[in-house]
């Protein structure tokens, strides 16, 4: 039994027909475009999904970087980095700058994107309704009818009970003012970096065999009411190691009191503004 | 001042070496072999072989070894090898008339054309866990010899057609011509409603455990509301012909070992049919007749939603009559998978939760600013 891999592992056949449904996603920006998926060597649920789409789209001169969490040195996201090395040899950076294909789980960089960057995001439910409506033919008719009024009113019984919308993350958006879209589970505060992102910004949900897209500069709006605009995560505090206020920050536990501090969830960028506010 | 947690590349390193010493185990005692695994633990190389869609007895034993055991984890490995294979064509349907069958029992009839096999079988062995030294395979048996075993077998299925008594001959049996070549679940998503050719090929690469549970919520009154009954259960060793577009006639590339299963139940006269009985169809690479038969089971109950579809009906009352619940679930690598990346960090969404409870008014500890 000898085995030997394509480059970045996928077959070139396989790599076509996922850039035919990529192409496919873009023309339709945030319509969820079912594509034949692969079975990876890394478990569904571990990002199987953008790891496809990375690999369809990676060539030798890229400059990879991957997170998890905000973070580039999460275990998942070094798993990633090691497939990638170990299939295509590619160079990897965790400068958002340099980086010239990113693959995120969970979060946007805090650095903005620029235009000739891709963003890959891991999707783990790619139907934004799928909880309101878990048939996938029932939703299908929703999308197709832009029969959306059902995710208002899960939005408006949030406020009858607590005043506000509750839903932290994975905040429902519509894509250029007609797909409803799950941004995947990114906090809301990521939401606005949506928005006319010069990057293309590419999703994929490998278990549920689902690709998506939002070309460069299209508008993505998340939902929410007159009365009750879309509101972002605010902290009482600035980042312990760098200082920001301008960014997602993390709850560190650091005693059995239960004493917390606050940290950059995007680590290069905390590590950044740390060197230039503390030369 | 607060140092983030750095690290992961140099875990992620050391947690592989852990794994492949744990794996060996006590190096006192001698390591198995693939072979080993092959020859003796069969039964769990079929069920990697069937739930992994790949036959290939070495895969399989090497992934279960790799695997420590773990047949998922073994179906996995086969599945993620089986990805990266090329397609070359497409084999002749195999004929299971024509199947050496090792086992094969009717619960219908009492005497059947070509006969009762009962073979290799757990069925009516008692479970102690025996003691002492391993039976002789060659002492304590009956005194007269076996029969030897038949080339061709009758369908049991096709006695109750000519019969007229199957009240829609199964399209498994009858193809749908040019279909059952173009779909492929392996290469395409699974859409809904779905074909029988997909259903049927989902059903046979789906989670043991999971058709077995819902084949048996089915028996339990949670969709059927009449007794089942074993058509035929076969298990035997098929040839599988393929013709090279290079050559142009057909050769014998392998033999497999299968399970077929064929389950009928009575169906009154309605909607403009007569009364007959309605069969559902499970195959199955390896021997695995629990398998087998919970796949029948569900093809059944599944086809009947697929039925009451068309007449306006559409309600599945119980999970096991929903094609989407049950396709959409059965497959181990799949439903594995999302269940354990929970394993994964959430710091980020979790984070998102806390800030939404803080600002519900419930915060008791103190935070820490810039200096802290």
């Amino acid at each position: 039994m000898t085995v030997s891999y394509n480059f970045a592992y996928l077959d070139e056949q396989s790599k076509k027909m996922i850039r035919r449904a990529i192409l496919k996603a873009l023309a339709i920006p945030g319509f969820q475009v079912p594509f034949g998926g692969r079975e990876m060597p890394l478990p569904y649920g571990w990002g199987t999904g953008g790891i496809q789409l990375t690999a369809s789209v990676i060539g030798p001169d890229d400059q990879l970087k991957v997170i998890d969490q905000g973070s580039d040195d999460t275990v998942n996201a070094i798993s990633i980095k090691h497939f990638f090395q170990k299939t295509a040899g590619i160079a990897i950076t965790e400068d958002t700058e340099t980086a010239t294909l990113i693959q995120t789980r969970h979060r946007i960089p805090e650095t903005p994107l620029k235009k000739g960057q891709i963003l890959v995001f891991q999707v783990p439910i790619p139907e934004p309704l799928q909880f309101i409506e878990p048939k996938r033919p029932q939703t299908l008719k929703m999308h197709g009818y832009e029969e959306y009024g059902s995710m208002h009113v899960k939005l408006y019984e949030d406020i009858a009970r607590f005043g506000r919308i509750a839903t932290a993350f994975d905040y429902p958006v519509r894509v250029h003012h007609r797909y409803l879209m799950s941004p995947s589970p990114i906090p809301k505060y990521d939401n606005p970096k949506l928005h006319r992102s010069p990057a293309v910004l590419l999703f994929g949900a490998g278990r549920e065999k689902r690709i998506y897209a939002i070309p460069p500069y299209t508008d993505v709006v998340s939902l929410d009411f007159e009365d009750y605009p879309f509101e972002l995560e605010h902290w009482e505090g600035a980042c312990a190691v760098c200082g920001s206020t301008q960014s997602f920050l993390d709850e560190i536990i650091t005693d059995d009191n239960g004493t917390r501090v606050l940290i950059c969830s995007d680590t290069e960028f905390c590590r950044k503004n740390a060197g230039s506010s503390q030369p | 001042m607060y140092v983030a947690v750095k690290g992961g590349e140099k875990a992620v390193k050391h947690s592989q070496r852990l794994v492949t010493k744990k794996r060996r185990g006590d190096t006192r005692v001698p390591e198995i072999s693939p072979d080993q695994i092959k020859h003796q633990l069969g039964l769990g190389l079929d069920r990697v072989m069937a739930e992994g869609s790949l036959y290939d007895e070495t895969a399989a034993a090497k992934a279960i070894q790799q695997a420590q055991g773990d047949l998922t984890e073994a179906v996995f490995l086969v599945r993620a090898f089986r990805t990266t294979l090329k397609r070359f064509g497409t084999s002749r349907p195999v004929d299971t008339t024509e199947m050496t069958a090792f086992r094969r029992v009717s619960g219908i009839y009492k005497d059947i054309p070509g006969g009762q096999i009962l073979g290799p079988t757990y069925d009516y062995t008692h479970r102690l866990i025996e003691t002492g030294p391993a039976p002789d395979e060659n002492g304590t048996g009956p005194d007269q010899p076996m029969p030897s075993l038949p080339d061709k077998l009758p369908r049991v299925m096709d006695l109750l057609i000519k019969q007229g008594l199957i009240s829609d001959a199964p399209s498994a049996l009858s193809p749908e011509p040019g279909r059952e070549t173009e779909e492929d679940l392996t290469r395409q998503p699974l859409t809904f409603p779905v074909s029988r050719t997909l259903r049927l090929q989902a059903l046979a690469r789906g989670d043991e455990g999971f058709l077995l549970g819902s084949a048996y919520s089915l028996q339990r009154g949670f969709g059927l509301d009449r007794h089942p009954f074993l058509g035929e259960l076969k298990v035997g060793v098929a040839t599988v012909c393929f013709t090279p577009p290079e050559l142009g006639f057909e050769i014998r590339i392998g033999r497999i070992r299968l399970t077929e299963c064929v389950m009928v139940s009575r169906q009154d006269d309605a909607h403009g049919r007569a009364a007959g009985f309605d069969t559902g169809y499970g195959l199955v690479f390896g021997q695995n007749e629990r398998k087998a038969m919970s796949m029948s089971l569900l093809d059944r109950s599944l086809s009947d939603t697929d039925k009451n579809a068309d007449a306006d009906t559409d309600k599945a009352a119980y999970p096991a009559q929903d094609p989407e619940f049950i396709l959409s679930h059965c497959d181990s690598v799949e439903s594995s998978g999302f269940v354990q990346h929970l394993k994964l960090p959430h710091y980020v969404d979790f984070q998102s939760e806390l800030v939404f409870i803080r600002s519900r008014g419930n915060d008791q500890a103190p935070t820490k600013g810039e200096d802290g």
